[in-house]
């Protein structure tokens, strides 16, 4: 299971630069959430893919009894996820706005900061 | 630990959520965005002097949010080199908060000017005080997020074009910091830094923690804006209001490089020779290639955006020569504290330029030498300062970390800072000729822009320049403070005992 994840992941990194590099910038955008998709599903995996119960702990007991799932790493995506969701709406708004302003999808039409 | 030290550690985090706040409460008045703006930034200075007041006698303070004891729960920990840190930040955001009153209008503050510049602020000092590396990556998004929009207040062209580019390149290197902090996770179970730092010299695998500190190397290069990461600072830096470039100039940045003297002395300590041989190259490196595009250029607020390039290339020298000689660290804290304040106040200079002349072309400015003479010469103390003439405060910084140079034996990077630092005087020499010496040109036709009362403009950069004067003449404490936190970063059992009390 772990290797078939760290091969989605990579697919998942590659297909993020490759639209990152492209000129027009909705496939920026798209690259840029595939990005972060990544990087979510990299924590998920490297954190370790345990079949277990959840881990609550029994009555009277200091420990979880058997094998637990890692309830942190979940907590990190979720944490992520949510940050990315809102990352997003921003970039979406601002493509939308700088689309008007500049009137091109363009990115080699938006050079005029650069020199 | 009493509770009300702790609550000393929370406060400079939760000054400006709780001012942020207020602010959206007074959305419809300009009049009470105003008032919270500047309570809240006094507020948040008197708590980061208390703050620093307190690490210098206790050494570092550790608050255990909700009382899990760490590792377990998240800590925010200050040690000096945080305190200092959050004091600049309080001496920044207050500054900027006073700029703010004649600059900022109507119009901007619809927008959500005040809460933003709230936001930004929290985020910052969270990320300074954090001690649990998820949690940084959570600030720096809470700090990037009101830096976005803060960016594009006001929706011209340019500053959606620069925008685009500062918003890719960041996301981009946060998701490099997520994905380093996943494969770190992975490898030893914990997010404590102190624990980090702990169960990492217990790590067998070095290859894949190289791998790991060369992710977080580039994730915060591209943060700080180092070579060869910094393509997105000269885009964006010149097209926002000028308090909130001012903003950004002094801090953002910064905390690129807060967090790589974290990470590169706690974390991943002085034995992984590959990130300081890189370090090396790229402290060089950023120096020279910043100074060359600022000299290249004639727009005011674009070659101080460069600058700010050149000089994070002396910050990152300290960092990287830390291993061989402790004074460069110390060099390196030092000339933190020192840019901060001068290049806010460059950057603030600038915009009271164009309230006066409605420019920031040099080649459109001139005559306000004959015409201003008072803000001539508060121009000047940054500027030289800046460039590293004594008796100002960028000369000692400047002088420690060539000198740790010298006493390393680094030749290269000693020629290179040398160099730069004249290359930093040739341009500053060159705005003052420009700006200030030269007659105006008759032939341009300028409209000055409407503002308040100059008055809380002329305030800020004579209390910022005031503020360099001192750093320079009173050296010998500022360099003491430097010293001892310096010292801390060189022994990271101290933080690792403070942050574990010993358990581990």
């Amino acid at each position: 299971m772990e290797t078939l994840m760290a091969f989605v992941v990579g697919v998942l990194y590659a297909t993020a630069i490759y639209m990152i590099l492209r000129r027009s910038i909705v496939k920026l955008v798209i690259g840029l959430v595939l990005l972060s998709n990544a990087a979510n599903l990299l924590l998920f995996t490297s954190a370790g893919m345990t079949r277990g119960a959840p881990p609550l702990v029994p009555q009277g007991a200091t420990v979880p009894a058997g094998v637990v799932a890692d309830p942190l790493a979940q907590a990190l995506i979720l944490t992520a996820i949510v940050i990315g969701f809102g990352v997003l709406a921003f970039a979406v708004v601002l493509i939308r706005r700088a689309y008007e302003v500049v009137q091109a999808d363009d990115m080699n039409q938006m050079k005029d900061t650069d020199t | 630990m009493s509770s009300s030290l702790s609550l000393t550690v929370a406060l400079p985090i939760l000054i400006p959520l709780l001012s942020g706040a207020l602010s959206v409460a007074g959305w419809r008045s300009l009049r009470v965005q105003r008032g919270v703006a500047l309570l809240g930034t006094a507020a948040l200075l008197v708590a980061s002097i208390l703050l620093l007041h307190a690490t210098w006698q206790a050494d570092f303070l550790v608050m255990e949010m909700g009382n899990w004891p760490a590792p377990f729960g998240i800590v925010l920990v200050s040690d000096l080199l945080g305190a200092i840190m959050v004091l600049l930040t309080g001496i920044t955001g207050f500054a900027t908060a006073v700029y703010s009153l004649s600059t900022i209008n109507e119009r901007y503050s619809r927008f959500g000017y005040y809460p933003l510049m709230h936001l930004l602020l929290a985020g910052v000092n969270g990320a300074f005080l954090t001690g649990d590396i998820f949690n940084l990556y959570v600030w720096f998004e809470v700090m990037l997020v009101a830096s976005f929009a803060l960016l594009i207040l006001g929706g011209e062209r340019a500053q959606m074009e620069g925008a685009i580019k500062y918003v890719t390149l960041n996301l981009v290197s946060s998701a490099m910091f997520l994905s380093a902090i996943g494969l770190l996770y992975g490898l030893v179970g914990t997010l404590n830094m102190a624990d980090i730092a702990v169960k990492l010299g217990e790590v067998e695998d070095t290859g894949l923690v190289t791998v790991i500190s060369m992710l977080f190397l580039v994730a915060f290069g591209i943060k700080a804006a180092a070579f060869p990461f910094f393509f997105w600072l000269p885009a964006s830096y010149h097209t926002p209001q000028v308090a909130v470039s001012a903003l950004f100039a002094g801090l953002l940045t910064k905390v690129g490089v807060y967090s790589l003297f974290r990470v590169f002395t706690l974390v991943f300590s002085a034995a992984e020779p590959l990130t300081h041989t890189l370090l090396l190259w790229t402290a060089g490196l950023t120096m020279l290639t910043g100074v060359l595009g600022a000299a290249a250029q004639f727009e005011f607020r674009r070659i101080l955006s460069f600058h700010i390039i050149s000089q994070i290339g002396y910050m990152l020298m300290g960092l990287a020569l830390a291993p061989l000689s402790a004074l460069a660290l110390v060099g390196g804290i030092f000339y933190i504290m020192h840019h901060i304040i001068v290049k806010a106040n460059l950057f603030l200079i600038s915009g009271l330029v164009f309230c006066l002349r409605g420019s920031y072309d040099l080649k459109q400015l001139g005559g306000l030498y004959r015409e201003k003479p008072l803000l001539a010469m508060l121009f000047l103390i940054p500027a030289l300062s800046l460039a590293g003439l004594p008796p100002l405060s960028g000369f000692f910084a400047k002088y420690i970390v060539i000198r740790a140079g010298v006493e390393t034996e680094s030749w290269w990077l000693v020629g290179t800072a040398l160099v730069v630092g004249l290359l930093t005087l040739y341009s500053m020499i060159k705005i003052w000729a420009e700006v200030f010496w030269k007659a105006q040109p008759e032939d341009v036709d300028l409209t000055p822009p409407q503002t308040g009362s100059l008055v809380p403009l002329y305030l800020t950069i004579a209390g910022l320049a005031a503020l360099t004067v001192c750093v320079g003449l009173f050296a010998q404490p500022v360099f003491e403070l430097a010293e001892r936190a310096a010292e801390q970063l060189l022994n990271p059992s101290l933080y690792i005992d403070a942050v574990l009390g010993g358990r581990a």
